[in-house]
């Protein structure tokens, strides 16, 4: 039994903690993931993109414990007016939640969904396996494969408020996996925020589908505890003329990878992913994975992140645009750009470009620096104390991914939310 | 009010002196300016009065109504009442101009122990600055000086000179960079600031700008030391002159 034990590999390790859900519409895309994810094996130090990141404690069977943290702040996202959905550990809360009708949208639970025709049956685990070509991305399809809960929805209209999933965590130990799935029917708009620790180790799918003339809005933070640990991916495909635009703040976490798999399917479309991370600490490991596919004519794709480390924090960036024989009029830009905040932290980028089409624009820049000591100097020359213009100059690197979310209100919470982090985080 | 005895700087990194022994008191209410040519260490008084990294003082003192400057950190010596109005003011990409200043000015009232600024209050004292400068509310809402013309950056540090309101105003070639209009619009600005509490000293190369901000004393720099000291009669001789006739002199 301990020989056989010994042999077991990792995913089959990983395999045998997790119960599958059965009996539903997802049954068949569960079976598939299942066996798509028993074939790739999961993430190896060896593997292209797990290279600068690794993967050991998000492969390991069970969860590192990470403690609770006690908080006096007011969450984020607080005083917008918005559709709260709760989670505890990992579970949708009914009783927490608020109720979930809203015009221009259907919301359902993935673990109650069970009509025999779903419309998520074609969008469930479907953008996941587009999005394993040409990089696999196992832990995705373990999630397809094993998710016990998450949130369709199916949105037909305008929706007047965000929908806000928020996170709490109440479990030292708890492992979380959800699986979102949201489709934005033609000339739909809607805007997801999501916040609040899930669990001392979270995989997260979400998938979205964006018909023409859709937009999707989705802004994030994560990591507010220290200790957690996150693998969340992105999947989603664009529709002619739509708009897809997703930003992260992380603060905190000791091991968070992001991946973001961008399809522009239809022509015009445009797409931004950008992210802003602050990081303290040498156990603080933040990466960013996106991978963006071109494959219509003239489409935009953005990716903006910036990331603040110090006291030996690592950040990682690898970022790919790929533009398809015949994307012509691609317009894609690509910066990732860090600051050091002192010689033992580190950043680490891979950006690439692959271009198969002969009339388009692509550029891509990464950076990592100090602060500006120049400007620091003309700061502290009118009265502004070291730490304080530190914190300004900070503020300002980080104000260039901040400003992709394009509304104001959420933008000003996410700046504060940066400041309350730098003066926690004092000199 | 400002008083610099035998003060000796070299550059930190290198065994390079730069000011050799300069003597200068300004006194409250008093405009004195610094002439000299190119590397006689005009910027560098500047600097090392306003607290720049890179140097290191061998020798002598300066002292602002008493206090030790070369003691404090920059940030200190802007409170004290220091100002420095840079040759090349600083771009600062994501700091919007307003908050900037807003900034500085209500650290520098904290710092001294005075209630900060209102929003309300401080908005309406920067507009009505801004409106004599010529700064509009455009320029006001722009990161720091990113994308500023040169005449536009000058303004801007005489609109935080103004909001800041400090004792002693040392001005760094301001004049460089300016057309003869943008140069009348600074030089009325710094104007308007001459009171009889406050003194300043302005650097530059030439006399063009005391044409328009009337010192009462002038003095010639060379070498690391101030070599001759007169009325605003010294700035003409010199446009007409040049230096070396100075220099000839005192040698």
């Amino acid at each position: 039994m301990a020989e056989a034990a010994l042999k077991q590999t990792p995913v089959a390790a990983m395999i045998a903690t997790l119960d599958q859900p059965s009996g539903g519409w997802s049954d068949a895309a569960r079976k598939d993931a299942l066996a798509r994810v028993q074939s790739m094996g999961l993430p190896q130090r060896r593997d292209e993109y797990w290279k600068y990141t690794r993967p050991d404690t998000l492969i390991q069977p069970e969860a590192l414990p990470a403690a609770l943290r006690v908080s006096d702040e007011v969450a984020l996202f607080d005083h917008i007016d918005r559709l709260k959905i709760v989670f505890v550990d990992g579970v949708f809360d009914a009783d927490a939640s608020d109720d979930l009708t809203l015009e221009g949208i259907n919301i359902e639970r993935l673990a109650d969904a069970s009509a025999d025709i779903h419309w998520a049956r074609d969008l469930y685990g479907t953008l996941e396996t587009r999005g394993q070509s040409p990089v696999a991305r196992p832990l995705a399809a373990l999630n397809t494969a094993f998710a016990p809960d998450g949130i369709l929805i199916h949105v037909t209209a305008k929706v007047s408020k965000p929908v806000n999933f928020i996170y709490r965590r109440t479990s030292e130990t708890a492992d979380a996996m959800l699986h979102h799935c949201i489709k934005l029917e033609e000339g739909a708009e809607l805007t997801l925020l999501e916040n609040g620790p899930v669990a001392a180790r979270f995989n997260g799918v979400l998938e979205v589908e964006v018909a023409d003339n859709a937009a999707f809005h989705h802004v994030r933070a994560q990591g507010r505890d220290h200790e957690q640990r996150a693998a969340t991916h992105i999947f989603t495909r664009l529709g002619t003329e739509s708009t897809f635009k997703s930003f992260t703040l992380t603060a905190n976490g000791v091991m968070t990878r992001n991946d973001c798999v961008i399809e522009l399917t239809g022509d015009d479309a445009n797409a931004t992913v950008a992210g802003a991370c602050v990081g303290d600490g040498s156990d603080f490991h933040h990466d960013d994975t996106v991978f963006v596919t071109h494959d219509a004519v003239n489409c935009e794709s953005r990716q903006v992140f910036k990331k603040v480390l110090r006291n030996g924090a690592t950040g990682v960036f690898q970022g790919k645009i790929l533009v398809k024989a015949g994307a012509q009029k691609t317009d894609g830009y690509q910066i990732s750009q860090s600051l050091l905040l002192d010689e033992d932290s580190q950043f680490l980028a891979k950006p690439e470009l692959e271009i198969y089409a002969d009339d388009v624009a692509c550029s891509h820049g990464s950076t990592s620096g100090a602060i500006d000591e120049d400007a620091l100097f003309y700061l502290r020359s009118r009265g502004v104390p070291h730490g304080a213009a530190t914190d300004l100059l900070t503020l300002a690197f980080l104000a260039e991914a901040v400003t992709e979310v394009e509304d104001e209100t959420l933008r000003e919470e996410i700046t504060g939310r940066l400041a309350d982090w730098l003066e926690r985080h004092a000199h | 009010m400002l008083s610099i005895k035998g003060l000796k700087v070299k550059l930190e990194d290198e065994d390079k002196q730069i000011l050799k022994g300069v003597d200068l008191e300004i006194e409250a209410g008093k405009v004195h300016a610094i002439m000299g040519p190119n590397g006689s260490g005009k910027s560098t008084l500047s600097y090392v009065l306003s607290g720049k990294d890179g140097y290191e003082v061998t020798g002598g003192s300066a002292t602002l109504e008493g206090v030790d400057l070369l003691d404090m950190e920059p940030e200190e010596r802007a409170a004290a009442g220091l100002f420095l109005a840079f040759q090349y003011p600083v771009e600062i990409p994501g700091v919007g101009n307003m908050t900037f200043l807003r900034t500085a000015v209500n650290a520098q009232r904290k710092a001294r122990g005075e209630e900060e600024m209102s929003a309300a209050e401080f908005l309406k004292v920067v507009r009505a600055r801004a409106k004599e400068l010529k700064i509009d509310a455009e320029m006001l809402k722009r990161p720091v000086n990113v994308g500023f013309s040169g005449g536009e950056k000058k303004r801007n540090e005489i609109l935080q000179m103004a909001m800041l309101e400090p004792k002693m105003c040392i001005l760094d070639e301001t004049d460089s960079g300016l057309d003869v209009d943008a140069m009348k619009l600074v030089a009325e600005g710094v104007n308007a600031l001459r009171t009889e509490g406050r003194g300043f000293l302005v650097i530059t190369h030439y006399q063009r700008l005391l044409d328009h901000i009337k010192p009462d004393v002038v003095h010639i720099m060379a070498d690391g030391r101030i070599i001759k000291t007169g009325g605003p009669e010294l700035a003409l001789e010199v446009e007409n002159n040049g230096y070396a006739d100075i220099l000839a002199e005192v040698a």
